[in-house]
C-alpha cells in the first residue's frame, strides 16, 4: 500500500462554496468542499450526475460561467498560489501550461474544421518558440505515445474521421502538449465509450501519469473506473464530500451509506453471482435548489435517524487516510 | 415530498425561461415595443387621429410638419400625413399576415412532406426550390405580379408565393433533424401513422425555427409590398400604402422632404422591429429544450 | 422445453450509403450480416457487442422499423414483413421497444399523460376514464407518481425518463419487449434501479425480453442466454451460466477481460485488454473480422470466415480455434 499522506500536495481546495443564481432560485452546487491532490497521484471524484463534480473541476480551471455562477468562498491553492485570485491573463496561461482538461465528449472540444495534427501542433507553438515542422514532429511523437496507430497519417485527419476512443486519445495528446502538464482534469473521459475502449483509455491515463509524472483529477460516476485507476478517492453527494480515503481502504472498508450504495450498484460486483436483484440505491438525488442544511442523503439512506435532517455530520476519522461524514456509522451492518 | 404547488410552478418553466432570457435581450425588447406600437396603431387607427386618410384639401397642401395641428404635415393633396401613416400600418399588417400566411401554409406542408418522405419527392422539391431561390427574390415577385396584374391583393399573393421556398428550406431542415430522434421511432413502433407522426409529433418540435422565419417574413413582406407599390405594381392610389406614398411624392423630395421621409421612416422602423425580435427569438429558442 | 416465439433465419440488413464522389461505387454497410437465432417464450436474450456492431439495427429490423435485405423473421409463426396493415397493428401491440437515450426517446412537446395515452388512442381506446386509470396504474408500476402526469419530459431526471419510456412500452400489455441499451445512458446507481424494475416486470408478467447492451456486466446479470455480436455477425452464443464459465471466442474473452474491477487489489497484474479499435463495418477485415485484434490469429483466420459451430448443445462459437 502506498503511503499517500506523506506525498507533496499539488493542489488543494479549501472550504469552497459555489452557487448558481437562476430564475428559480439559488442552486447550491458545491458546499464546504475541501480536497487535495498529491503530486503524481490520481484523485477520483465520484458521485452520480448532478452532484457537483463538474462544477468542482470548473472551479479549479475557472470555467464557471459567471453569472449565473458565484464562487461564494474558498481557496484553490496550486503551487502556493490561490487560483481564485488570479487575473484573466494568468488563468489563461495556467490553463494552457499546467492544468489541462479532457471531457466526456471530445468532439465538443476539438475544432471540427482543423486537422488533428494542426490542432495539437498549435499548442506546441503557442507555448514554445519552435517551428511548425518541429511542432508537427513532436505531435507525431505524442500521438504515438497515446497509442494512436499510424500517427504520421492520422495527423491529417479531421476530428470526425476518428472514432470516439481515438478522439479521446487525441484530446489526451493535446493535454500533454502543454509545456508542464502538471494536472490533468478528466471529466468522465470514458463515459461515452465502449467498455473495451474504456479499459484502454484508463490504462493509457495510468501509464502516462507514471511516465510524465503528472497528477490526475478523474471524475466519474462508476466505482469500477475508480477501482481501476485511483490512488485516492473523494465520494461526493449533492455538493458535499461524504467520504474520503485512499483507494485500498475505501474498497476494503467502505463506510458511508452512499459509498456502499454505489458499490452495490455495480452488476459486476462479486456478490451478485446468482443473485436475483441488485441492491440499488432507492430514489434520486434531491433538488439542489431546495436542499437544506442536513445530510443530503437522508431521503435515500437506509440508516437515517433523527439527527440527519438537522445538521450535516462532522468528520469521523476511521483510518490513516480515511474519513467519513455520517451521523450513524454505528447503524451499519459489518462492512460488505 | 413534492406537492401540486411545485408542480404548477414547474409547468410553465420552459416558457418562463424563454421570457426570462428574452428580458435580458435589449434589441429584442426594442423590436417587441416597435411591433406592439405598430399593431396598436393598426387596430385603433380611426381613434388615434381626427382626420381622414383620404380627404383632400388643396388649401393646406404641403403643410410643413410640427407647425400646425397636422403634426407631420400634409402631402401634395392636403391629406394629413400622420393619419395616412397610421392607416398605412393597417395595410402593412394585413399584407404581412396574409402573405406570410400563404408562405407558411405551403412552406410547412411541402417542407414537412419533403423532409419526412425523402427520396425522389424530396429531390424534385429541392431542385424546384433551388431554381426559385436562384432568381432574385424581388424579381420573382415582380414576375408573379406581372402575370396576375397589379393590385394590392395580387401583391400579397406574389410576395407569399415567392417566399415559399425559404420556408420549405427551414421546415425541411428541422424536420430532417427531428425525425432522427428516437421519439419518432418510438411512436412509430407503437403503431402511429405517418400523418400522426408528421403533424402531431414532428411539426410541433419544429415550431421554433418556423416562428423565427415567420417573424422575419412579416418584416420582409412589408418591405416588398412597399417596393412593389413604389413600382406601381401593388397598392393603387389613393390607398394609404407606405410604399405608394413614397412613390407618389418622389418629385417633392427637395421641396417637401417630409412627404417622402416619414413614410420611409415608418417602413424602416417596422421592418427593423420585426428583424430585431426575430433575432432575439432565434437566440432564445434555438438552443432548444434546456432542462 | 418452451416454444420459440421468435425465429430469425439468415437475416441480413444492409445499408447503401450515398457515394461520396460521382461515379464511385456506393458503399454498403452490412449492419446485420446473416444472423440466425431463436427466442423462447419468457426468456431474456442478452445481445452484447461494441457500438456499431449492428445491435440496434437488428432490434429495429425485428420490430419492422427498418428494411431487411434478406432472410426471415417469424414471430409466432408469421413472417413479420408479410403482415398486412391490420396484422401489423396487432403485432405492434404485442412487441414493444425501450430506447437508449432517455432524452431523445420522449417527445419533448408532449406531457407525460399524453405520451402514455398515445399508444392506447392509436389502438382504439377512447374512454377517458379508462385511459386515465390505466395510466395511473402503469405509472405506479414503474415507480413514477401519477400526480406528475401534467409534466413535460424535461422536468424529470434521466432515470425517471427511462421509467416513463418503460411505462409507455407497457401501456398495451405487450408480450415481447426489446430493450435497446435501455440502461446504458444512466448512472450506475440509477441503472441498478432500472435493471431491477425490468426484472420485476419480467417475473410479474412473464415478458420475453431481448436485452441489447454494449456492457457485458449488465447483460450478464440480466440475461438467461447471451448472444455476442461482432461486426454484424454472431461470434458466440450460449446460456448465461455456460458462457460465464466457459467463454471460448477470443472476442468474448476480451469482453470479459474489459470488465471494470470492483476492487483495486491486483489491478497492476490484470491481463491486457483488447488492443485496437472497432473496424469499420463498411470494409470489414477479410476472413474472421476479429483477426486484426485477435491475439490467436492464424493464417486461415485472415482468409476464411469461420462458421458458427455448435461445440456443445446450445453453445455455438465461430472461431477457427474450435474447428
Ligand atoms: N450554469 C449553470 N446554471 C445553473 N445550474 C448549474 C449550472 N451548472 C451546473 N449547475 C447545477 O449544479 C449542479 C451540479 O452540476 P455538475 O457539477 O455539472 O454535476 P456533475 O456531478 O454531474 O458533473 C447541478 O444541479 C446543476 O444543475
Ligand atoms: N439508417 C442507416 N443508414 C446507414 N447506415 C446505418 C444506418 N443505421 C445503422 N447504420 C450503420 O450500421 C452499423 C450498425 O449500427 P447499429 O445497429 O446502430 O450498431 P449498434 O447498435 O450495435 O451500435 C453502423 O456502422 C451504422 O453506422
Ligand atoms: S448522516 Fe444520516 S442520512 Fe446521512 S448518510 Fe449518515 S445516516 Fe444516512
Ligand atoms: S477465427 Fe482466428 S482471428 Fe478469429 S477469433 Fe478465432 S482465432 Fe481469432
Ligand atoms: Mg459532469
Ligand atoms: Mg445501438
Amino acid at each position: 500500500m502506498k503511503d499517500t499522506n506523506t506525498r507533496e500536495t499539488l493542489l488543494s481546495m479549501e472550504n469552497v462554496n459555489v452557487s448558481f443564481k437562476t430564475h428559480r432560485g439559488t442552486v447550491r452546487a458545491v458546499r464546504n468542499l475541501n480536497l487535495k491532490i498529491n503530486k503524481g497521484d490520481t484523485l477520483a471524484l465520484v458521485g452520480e450526475s448532478g452532484c457537483g463534480k463538474s462544477v468542482t473541476a470548473h472551479t479549479i480551471n475557472q470555467l464557471i460561467p459567471m453569472p449565473p455562477g458565484v464562487i461564494e468562498s474558498g481557496k484553490v491553492i496550486f503551487e502556493g498560489r490561490d487560483l481564485l485570485k488570479l487575473n484573466i491573463k494568468e488563468v489563461a496561461k495556467l490553463r494552457g501550461e499546467k492544468i489541462s482538461m479532457i471531457f466526456q465528449e471530445p468532439m465538443t472540444s476539438l475544432n471540427p474544421v482543423f486537422k488533428i495534427g494542426d490542432q495539437i501542433a498549435e499548442v506546441f507553438m503557442t507555448h514554445r518558440q519552435i517551428s511548425r515542422k518541429e511542432a508537427l514532429k513532436r505531435t507525431v511523437d505524442l500521438l504515438n505515445l497515446v497509442k494512436i496507430p499510424a500517427a504520421e497519417k492520422r495527423i491529417n485527419d479531421y476530428p470526425h474521421q476518428l472514432s470516439g476512443g481515438m478522439r479521446q486519445r487525441a484530446m489526451i495528446a493535446m493535454a500533454l502538449a502543454s509545456p508542464e502538464p502538471g494536472l490533468l482534469i478528466a471529466d468522465e473521459p470514458t463515459t461515452a465509450l465502449d467498455v473495451t475502449i474504456q479499459a484502454q483509455i484508463l490504462r493509457l491515463i495510468s501509464d502516462l501519469k507514471k511516465d510524465v509524472n503528472m497528477s490526475v483529477l478523474l471524475i466519474t460516476h462508476d466505482m469500477g473506473v475508480v477501482a481501476e485507476t485511483a490512488d485516492r478517492v473523494v465520494v461526493m453527494y449533492a455538493g458535499r464530500k461524504v467520504e474520503e480515503a485512499d483507494v485500498y481502504s475505501l474498497f476494503d472498508n467502505p463506510k458511508h451509506p452512499y459509498t456502499l450504495g454505489l458499490l452495490n450498484s455495480l452488476p459486476s460486483n462479486e456478490k451478485y453471482h446468482n443473485a436475483e436483484r441488485l441492491e440499488a440505491i432507492k430514489g434520486t438525488i434531491p433538488d439542489l435548489l431546495t436542499i437544506g442544511d442536513g445530510c443530503p442523503f437522508e431521503n435515500r439512506c437506509p440508516d437515517a435517524g433523527p439527527k440527519c435532517s438537522g445538521t450535516f455530520p462532522e468528520e469521523t476519522k476511521i483510518g490513516e487516510d480515511h474519513s467519513v461524514w455520517c451521523h450513524y456509522l454505528e447503524n451499519q451492518e459489518p462492512s460488505k | 415530498m413534492e406537492n401540486t404547488e411545485q408542480n404548477k410552478l414547474e409547468k410553465n418553466s420552459l416558457l418562463k425561461e424563454a421570457l426570462f432570457q428574452l428580458k435580458g435581450n435589449k434589441p429584442a425588447i426594442i423590436g417587441f415595443i416597435i411591433i406592439a406600437a405598430f399593431i396598436i396603431m393598426a387596430i385603433f387607427a380611426p381613434y388615434l387621429t381626427p382626420f381622414s386618410p383620404t380627404d383632400q384639401d388643396i388649401s393646406i397642401r404641403k403643410t410643413a410638419p410640427f407647425v400646425t395641428e397636422h403634426l407631420l404635415g400634409t402631402d401634395d393633396l392636403g391629406r394629413d400625413l400622420l393619419t395616412r401613416i397610421i392607416f398605412g400600418s393597417r395595410i402593412s399588417l394585413i399584407i404581412g399576415t396574409i402573405s406570410v400566411g400563404i408562405s407558411l401554409t405551403f412552406g410547412i406542408l411541402i417542407g414537412l412532406l419533403s423532409g419526412y418522405i425523402g427520396g425522389w419527392f424530396d429531390n424534385i422539391v429541392q431542385r424546384l426550390v433551388d431554381i426559385m431561390l436562384a432568381f432574385p427574390y424581388i424579381l420573382l415577385t415582380i414576375v408573379i405580379v406581372a402575370l396576375l396584374g397589379p393590385s394590392l391583393v395580387n401583391a400579397m399573393i406574389a410576395i407569399g408565393i415567392s417566399q415559399i421556398p425559404s420556408y420549405i428550406r427551414v421546415v425541411r431542415a428541422s424536420v430532417l433533424a427531428e425525425k432522427e430522434n428516437d421519439y419518432v421511432t418510438a411512436e412509430r413502433s407503437l403503431g402511429a401513422s405517418d400523418r400522426e407522426l408528421m403533424f402531431k409529433s414532428i411539426l410541433p418540435n419544429c415550431i421554433a425555427p418556423i416562428f423565427v422565419q415567420a417573424t422575419l417574413g412579416i418584416g420582409n413582406a412589408i418591405l416588398s409590398s412597399a417596393a412593389l407599390s413604389f413600382l406601381g405594381l401593388g397598392a393603387q392610389p389613393p390607398t394609404p400604402e407606405w410604399g405608394l406614398m413614397i412613390a407618389s411624392s418622389r418629385e417633392f423630395v427637395t421641396s417637401a422632404w417630409w412627404i417622402v421621409t416619414f413614410p420611409g421612416i415608418a417602413v424602416f422602423l417596422t421592418v427593423l422591429g420585426f428583424n430585431l425580435l426575430a433575432d432575439g427569438l432565434r437566440d432564445v429558442l434555438d438552443p432548444r429544450m434546456k432542462s | 422445453m418452451k416454444e420459440n416465439v421468435l425465429e430469425v433465419k439468415n437475416l441480413k440488413t444492409y445499408f447503401t450509403l450515398k457515394s461520396e464522389r460521382i461515379g464511385s461505387e456506393p458503399e454498403v454497410v452490412k449492419a446485420v450480416n446473416d444472423l440466425s437465432f431463436e427466442v423462447k417464450k419468457g426468456e431474456i436474450l442478452g445481445i452484447v457487442g461494441e457500438s456499431g456492431c449492428g445491435k440496434s439495427t437488428l432490434g429495429k429490423t425485428i420490430m419492422r422499423l427498418n428494411h431487411k435485405t434478406e432472410g426471415t423473421i417469424s414471430y409466432k409463426g408469421s413472417e413479420i414483413f408479410d403482415l398486412d396493415k391490420n396484422e401489423l397493428k396487432d403485432f405492434r401491440k404485442e412487441m414493444q421497444m425501450v430506447f437508449q437515450d432517455p432524452f431523445s426517446s420522449l417527445n419533448p412537446r408532449k406531457k407525460v399523460g399524453d405520451l402514455l395515452a398515445q399508444p392506447l388512442k392509436i389502438h382504439g381506446m377512447t374512454d377517458k376514464k379508462e385511459i386515465d386509470e390505466k395510466i395511473n396504474a402503469i405509472m405506479r408500476e414503474v415507480g413514477i407518481n401519477p400526480a406528475y402526469k401534467g409534466r413535460f419530459p424535461h422536468q424529470f431526471s434521466g432515470g425517471q425518463r427511462q421509467r416513463i419510456g418503460i411505462a409507455r412500452a407497457l401501456m398495451l400489455n405487450p408480450e415481447f419487449i426489446i430493450c435497446d441499451e435501455a440502461v446504458s445512458a444512466l448512472d450506475v446507481s440509477i441503472q441498478a434501479q432500472v435493471i431491477n424494475l425490468l426484472l420485476d416486470l419480467h417475473d410479474k408478467y412473464g415478458f420475453t425480453y431481448i436485452f441489447i447492451a454494449h456492457d457485458l456486466a449488465v447483460v450478464e446479470f440480466i440475461s438467461t442466454r447471451i448472444l455476442v455480436m461482432y461486426l454484424g455477425k454472431i461470434v458466440e452464443t450460449a446460456d448465461k451460466d455456460v458462457l460465464v464459465k466457459t467463454h471460448m471466442h477470443p472476442y468474448t474473452k476480451a469482453l470479459f477481460n474489459a470488465f471494470p474491477a470492483t476492487d483495486p487489489q491486483g489491478r497492476e497484474n490484470k491481463e491486457q485488454v483488447v488492443m485496437g479499435d472497432v473496424p469499420s463495418p463498411i470494409k470489414p477485415p477479410s476472413g474472421c473480422h476479429f483477426h486484426p485484434r485477435c491475439p490467436h490469429a492464424k493464417d486461415i483466420c485472415r482468409e476464411k470466415y469461420p462458421e458458427l459451430k455448435e461445440v456443445e448443445p446450445g453453445h455455438k462459437v465461430a472461431c477457427w480455434l474450435y474447428e
